[in-house]
């Protein structure tokens, strides 16, 4: 059972990426600026150091099975 | 400023293009075997280390591409261009789950091409060689943009009209011919190195004369700084940014010197670490990508001296200017052989991975299965030639106001094998009939609908009830491709139950 919730959690962990990145309109906005730099901009990018920990998660979380 | 680069930096531009050229042809003697045999040629003796493969592998992502071709949209077209950043995040993800699944696969049975799966899984050598011909067509307009990227790094030298293009054209086919793989792995990590110095000061130096970030988005058009919100009846320029980062990032690793990166590692582990290790490649490219922005603060535009190459070129000339304007001459001149290079390496690796892919999967399989280990040599030798030709076909047919159509347009053909080579992974119902008939509806669609934007666009916007979508083309022509793969299947009973 504790296998099962792990396997879930990793592959929620793999797809979160997808929900916050094709969800467009959640982040088409200017505001608020980071260092001038729009939302819809800093946002994407933070997204590529989110997603490196996240696959790094997920590795633990899923084993060898994935 | 001058209009072009002075004198230096074409001297240093030649330097680094020679040395490079002397490199590719003494690689042939890199771990020295014979390179008339394939395996040898194409394969580089499937003697590369994890290393070595990477830079091969993750080169891929910094291509004339990165440079030129998406710079080039943000600046002309502003927001939507930065959906490479995105596309390069969900590669990841995707990487992770599904391709150490087909590594062990390839491993067990010894398969080293997308076709070469679908030979073995289905037993079809229709649907194998539509696989095959799939790939070799969508690398076309691929090995095209890297063309356009050195041609116009070639005008920003000062160096106009086609010979230049047809020089650098042939010393790339002439060290492909002898050296095979081992010359674009060789000249990978200078390039890499190159490219990373140039990423450097582009990231640095540039923000830094124009007044920072903020206030080189201070100087965007507010217009082209945000995408086109959606409303209910047209989902505007934000479904198009989303089906393009997702279509774009299905597709990558379907292409086959992606896949043949992907087999020749050493194992799941190495392309489980990578997929955590490589996403800094897409900071990078988010980086570069701001460039356009960058062009557009610096005023590079309206400038008298580079109106020659923006009317030749279009909004492609958006980064030689950039660096013409705000680099020393002799920095010039290696951040232009950065991206010529960064151009040439991929370019032999994705004609040599066609070679490859035509030799093994069409020539030996419907031509000649006898032949010799030489012989094989020869044709892949033959083929690499033929494809970087008809890439040059592609430049001088299709227009290119924006280089990156070139890639969408790969895009659209090669996603329509991810039915029969991942989704096949992992679904047993498939029937090969029906992923063929999947495979050529898709194909039709794609083309279709890229042919009624007369090439020019890959966004077709889809038109359900009152409600309008604009849509990545790849990906609404693979929807089409995966219902009628699966419906069909549905159909016919399944007769390969027993192979797995």
């Amino acid at each position: 059972m504790a296998r099962r919730v792990r396997r879930l959690a990793g592959i929620g962990l793999l797809l979160a990426p997808f929900a916050a990145l094709l969800w467009v309109a959640g982040y088409d906005r200017a505001m608020p600026t980071l260092a001038g730099i729009p939302f819809f901009y800093w946002y994407q990018l933070a997204w590529v150091g989110v997603v490196a920990v996240l696959i790094k998660v997920a590795a633990r979380l899923l084993g060898d099975d994935a | 400023m001058s209009a072009h680069a002075g004198p230096l930096a074409s001297l240093i531009f030649a330097s680094l293009f020679i040395a490079v050229t002397v490199i590719g042809f003494l690689a042939a003697r890199w771990h020295k075997a014979d390179l008339g045999q394939l395996h040898e040629w194409g394969l580089g003796g499937r003697r590369f280390g994890t290393l070595i493969t990477w830079f091969l592998l993750g080169g891929d992502l910094y291509t004339a591409y990165t440079f030129i071709a998406v710079p080039a949209l943000m600046f002309g077209a502003g927001a939507v261009g930065f959906f490479a950043v995105p596309y390069t995040i969900l590669i990841f993800p995707i990487l992770f789950a599904v391709y150490p699944r087909l590594w062990s696969e390839a491993q067990q049975k010894g398969y080293l091409t997308a076709a070469d799966f679908v030979r073995g899984r289905f037993d079809a050598p229709l649907l194998a060689a539509a696989i095959a011909v799939t790939g070799i067509i969508a690398t076309l307009p691929y090995i095209a943009l890297q063309l356009v990227g050195m041609e116009v790094v070639l005008a920003g030298l000062g160096l106009n009209g086609e010979w230049p293009l047809l020089l650098a054209f042939a010393v790339l086919a002439a060290y492909t011919w002898t050296s095979g793989l081992r010359a674009p792995a060789m000249i990978a990590i200078i390039k890499d190195a190159l490219i990373y110095v140039t990423i450097l000061a582009a990231v640095i130096i540039i923000p830094a004369k124009l007044g920072g970030y903020g206030a080189i988005f201070a100087a965007v058009p507010r217009t082209k700084l945000l995408l086109q919100a959606g409303s209910a009846n047209n989902w505007g320029g934000q479904s198009a940014y989303a089906t393009l980062a997702l279509g774009s990032a299905a597709a990558l690793f379907l292409y086959p010197h992606a896949i043949t990166g992907v087999l020749s590692s050493s194992g799941r582990e190495v392309i489980r670490r990578n997929a955590t290790i490589l996403p800094a490649y897409s900071l990078a490219l988010g980086l570069i990508a701001l460039l356009g922005y960058m062009a557009l603060a610096a005023g590079v535009g309206q400038m008298p001296a580079f109106a020659y190459g923006f009317h030749q070129f279009g909004a492609n000339f958006a980064v030689p200017a950039l660096f013409l304007k705000s680099f020393p001459d002799w920095f010039v001149g290696v951040a232009f052989a950065a991206i010529a290079i960064g151009a040439l390496v991929p370019a032999a690796i994705m004609s040599i991975a066609c070679a490859n892919l035509f030799t093994r999967n069409l020539w030996k399989e419907f031509v000649a299965p006898t032949c010799s280990g030489a012989q094989e040599g020869r044709i892949a030798k033959w083929t690499s030639l033929v494809v970087k030709l008809g890439a040059l076909a592609f430049i001088l047919a299709l227009p290119h106001a924006y280089a990156i159509q070139l890639q969408l347009l790969g895009g659209i053909w090669i996603i329509q094998t991810l039915p029969a080579v991942i989704l096949a992974l992992y679904s047993q119902r498939l029937h090969p009939r029906a992923l063929f008939l999947g495979w050529a509806s898709g194909l039709a669609a794609g083309t279709a609908m890229a042919g009624s934007l007369h090439f020019k666009s890959a966004i077709y916007t889809l038109h359900i009830g009152t409600v309008s979508i604009p849509c990545y083309a790849a990906l609404s022509a693979l929807l089409l491709n995966i219902v009628v793969s699966y419906g069909l299947s549905l159909v016919w009973p399944s007769r390969h139950l027993g192979t797995q």
